[in-house]
């Protein structure tokens, strides 16, 4: 399962895309990768707010995970 | 709706707008540019950096405009946000309206740009002299 990072997100884990191996290790719902990236990487914790997109949609906590998903996580944005 | 103008580019010319806003049935036609301000919080900005999740942010702004135009009676509309490096000065977003009567294109100019930077993830690095800083990102 690979993960998109953008902005601070990709800063903090040091590159650009975040790799879970299917099976045990693969966070199954958005909250669990929340939980998962929280606690690898703890500056995590400490942004304004995370979100997690799926397909390119914000996706609540509850959202189930697949591996073929583009998942993203989504830092305080900051257009305009 | 077939007038509405969505995109993300390396570099905005203001000077487009109009032509691109006009039209016989609107009365008015509102736009806001946002531009890169020297100063934040008294430290010198020397320039900035956006970068997008361009997928996302096109859906995201799509969805802004076919909102505004649900709220308002507007004839066109347009969002383009810039990415890459700005300078101090540089247009780095417009967004508009034109609708027959002024108050609809007014309020959903307010209305684009404000939801804009809330929801469409486009990321902004403010580099100063000795630093660099994720806009909005920490409390």
């Amino acid at each position: 399962m690979n993960i998109l990072l953008f902005g601070i997100a990709k800063d903090i884990v040091g590159q650009s895309q975040l790799y879970f191996s299917e099976g045990e290790d693969a966070p199954s719902t958005v909250l669990e990768l929340k939980k998962k990236i929280s606690e690898k990487y703890p500056e995590f914790r400490k942004l304004t707010s995370l979100a997690i997109a799926v397909n390119s949609e914000y996706a609540e906590d509850h959202v189930s995970l697949n591996g073929f998903d583009e998942i993203a996580v989504i830092p305080p944005v900051s257009g305009g | 709706m077939q007038n509405k103008i969505i995109e993300i580019v390396d570099s905005i010319n203001t000077s487009q707008v109009f032509s691109e806003l006009s039209d016989a049935q609107s009365g008015g036609i509102c736009v806001f540019i946002g531009t890169v301000r020297e100063f934040t919080q008294g430290e010198a900005v020397v320039s900035l950096e956006f970068e997008t999740y361009k997928k996302m942010a096109l859906k995201e702004m799509d969805k802004i405009a076919v909102e505004a135009t649900e709220k308002w009676n507007l004839n066109k509309v347009i969002i383009r946000h810039a990415v890459g490096l700005k300078v101090i000065e540089d247009p780095v977003v417009v967004v508009g309206a034109s609708s027959a009567h002024r108050d609809a294109c007014f309020e959903a100019c307010r209305y684009l740009i404000d939801s804009l930077k809330e929801t469409v993830p486009i990321w902004k690095k403010e580099r100063f002299e000795n630093k660099q800083v994720w806009v909005s990102a920490h409390p």
